[in-house]
């Protein structure tokens, strides 16, 4: 019945609206780079798109980029591997303690909107001027979504399953690693990526304000010694690395998710 | 009857603290009483954790200071700018890609990989194109906000019930009536929620920045605090923001609930 369908023919509108997207911004770029050269809009306030392009090299051996890029990375592993542990210790405690789970879960909630960042001085008096710091901030950031996932995750497992369990006579803790957990990660791994985002945007956040590690402090370095295409190659590059980390987190929460 | 019988039963047995309550007083005073422990310990540098007397007065020191006010009212401003300027550039630009496919797979990918970037990063740039004033501080907030709203805005219009924008259409709207009439009190939840979403963007880019670079605001009152080490001034100055954050936050929520109740 299925049989011989034709394959689709390549179409031009397929394409057109992500060549549109990209032909636009090139254009934009080089409108910019018109009015600089024509001195509508002063060098010395936006340097031309092609120095900045020209600058990327220079940024990436003169400014060791790839040993701060891979601090900025440990950094956020530590923070990613500590919300992964906390954040779903947390989850299943309030899943298995109902009475703690009424009690903490809108401060929770209300954790997760805070603008902990906001707090930062707070934690350079702790922790000193430090990695500690950064990743500290990163981790009570980040902590709440991967705890409240985790509570969604395994209260909203599907009780035809938790029923199997039981009719197996599975004991608590077979319960909770054979049938409650695997029925959970999906969601919390969701939890997880959005912990690791809002990580790695704190991270690099408070790098660039207290001055300290990886990507972030590229920026402020150059900015203060106002190396201006530098400072935009500078964050042209934390923002292709931001994009680049967002969408492999994306591939791996849909290789995670099953297929219904 | 009977069920009212019950009801007021129930209630005459229920006991005046529930278990619920109970365990948060109960959290709470643990929390306080670690605190003050750790204040007198000695185990950390002196005033790193001051005692929670010491951090009362300095909250009533703080409130007692027209100053406080000023730079309250420095920082507001500063945030209701961004919120005006982001929130309604973010809603237009929202509404554009919502109404239109082509545009929507164009450009919004880039709205929503650029969305979630730190965009403290930007303020070196802004600092540059507005200065060092509340100019750059605004900025921030603006760009802080904007994508919040504009990816709301976008999602909800996808999501208005197409029964209605035919009403519309067969009544011959305008474009602006369109607008006006159908799309935004269609799609006031969404837009609701991403100006709270923008709101707390724009306290965080506009803060941070006060911090990094500025002679008045909260966030400047902070980092002064935390440059002479006056710690209890500081938490004093944190505790408030976060009050004022959940406040400005609970207020924008309801709105959207009173939105909720106009429509039923």
């Amino acid at each position: 019945m299925n049989a011989a369908a034709p394959a689709r023919r390549w179409d031009w509108r397929d394409f057109a609206p992500a060549a549109t997207g990209l032909g636009s911004l090139i254009a934009f770029f080089l409108v910019v780079e018109f009015l600089i050269r024509t001195d509508v809009i002063s060098r010395f306030i936006v340097p031309p798109p092609s120095e900045i392009i020209e600058n990327f090299g220079r940024v990436i051996v003169e400014e060791n980029v790839f040993q701060r890029f891979l601090l900025t990375l440990s950094e956020c592993l530590t923070t990613g591997a500590m919300i992964t542990v906390f954040g779903i210790a947390g989850g299943v405690l309030m899943h298995r303690y109902r009475l703690l789970q009424q009690a903490i879960e809108t401060w929770v909630a209300a954790l997760a909107a805070a603008p902990i960042v906001l707090a930062y001085p707070l934690f350079m008096v702790i922790f000193g001027r430090s990695a500690w710091t950064i990743i500290m901030i990163g981790f009570v950031a980040a902590l709440p979504p991967v705890v409240l996932k985790t509570l969604e995750g395994l209260t909203g497992t599907r009780k035809v399953l938790v029923n199997v369990g039981k009719s197996f006579n599975l004991t608590e803790s077979q319960q909770f690693w054979k049938i409650l957990f695997p029925a959970a990660l999906p969601t919390i791994f969701v939890g997880v990526r959005l912990g690791l985002i809002f990580a790695l945007i704190n991270i690099v956040g408070v790098e660039f304000l207290i001055n300290y590690g990886g990507l972030g402090q590229l920026i402020n370095d150059l900015a203060e010694r106002y190396d201006l295409p530098g400072t935009y190659a500078a964050i042209c590059f934390v923002i292709l690395v931001s994009v680049v980390f967002f969408m492999s987190l994306e591939k791996v929460e849909r290789w995670l998710r099953p297929v219904d | 009857m009977a069920e009212t019988g019950r009801l007021r039963q129930a209630a005459a047995a229920a006991p005046l603290l529930s278990p619920v309550t109970l365990l948060r007083i109960a959290i709470v005073l643990g929390v306080a009483a670690l605190w003050e422990f750790l204040a007198h310990s000695g185990w950390l540098y002196r005033d790193v954790v001051p005692s929670l007397m010491r951090i009362g007065a300095a909250l009533i020191d703080l409130l007692s200071h027209g100053s406080y006010y000023f730079n309250l009212g420095v920082t507001a401003g500063e945030i209701g700018a961004a919120l005006l300027i982001g929130g309604l550039s973010g809603l237009a630009v929202g509404l554009l890609l919502g109404a239109n496919r082509f545009l929507s797979k164009a450009f919004e990918a880039y709205l929503y990989y650029l969305g979630p970037t730190p965009k403290i990063i930007f303020f070196p740039i802004m600092i540059m194109w507005f200065g060092v004033g509340s100019g750059s501080k605004i900025a921030l907030g603006t760009l802080s906000c904007f994508f919040p709203v504009a990816l709301s805005a976008a999602a909800g219009m996808r999501q208005i019930d197409k029964v209605l924008i035919r009403v519309g259409r067969s009544f011959r709207a305008s474009t602006m009536q369109m607008v006006w009439k159908i799309y935004l009190p269609a799609m006031r939840h969404p837009i609701i929620n991403g100006v709270r979403l923008g709101l707390g963007m724009a306290l965080i880019g506009t803060l941070l920045a006060e911090t990094k670079l500025s002679n008045k605001g909260i966030g400047f009152l902070i980092i002064q605090a935390y440059s002479t080490f006056d710690m209890p001034h500081m938490y004093a100055q944190l505790i408030m923001l976060f009050v004022l954050a959940i406040a400005a936050n609970a207020a924008v929520g309801r709105l959207g609930g009173l939105a909720t109740i106009k429509r039923k």
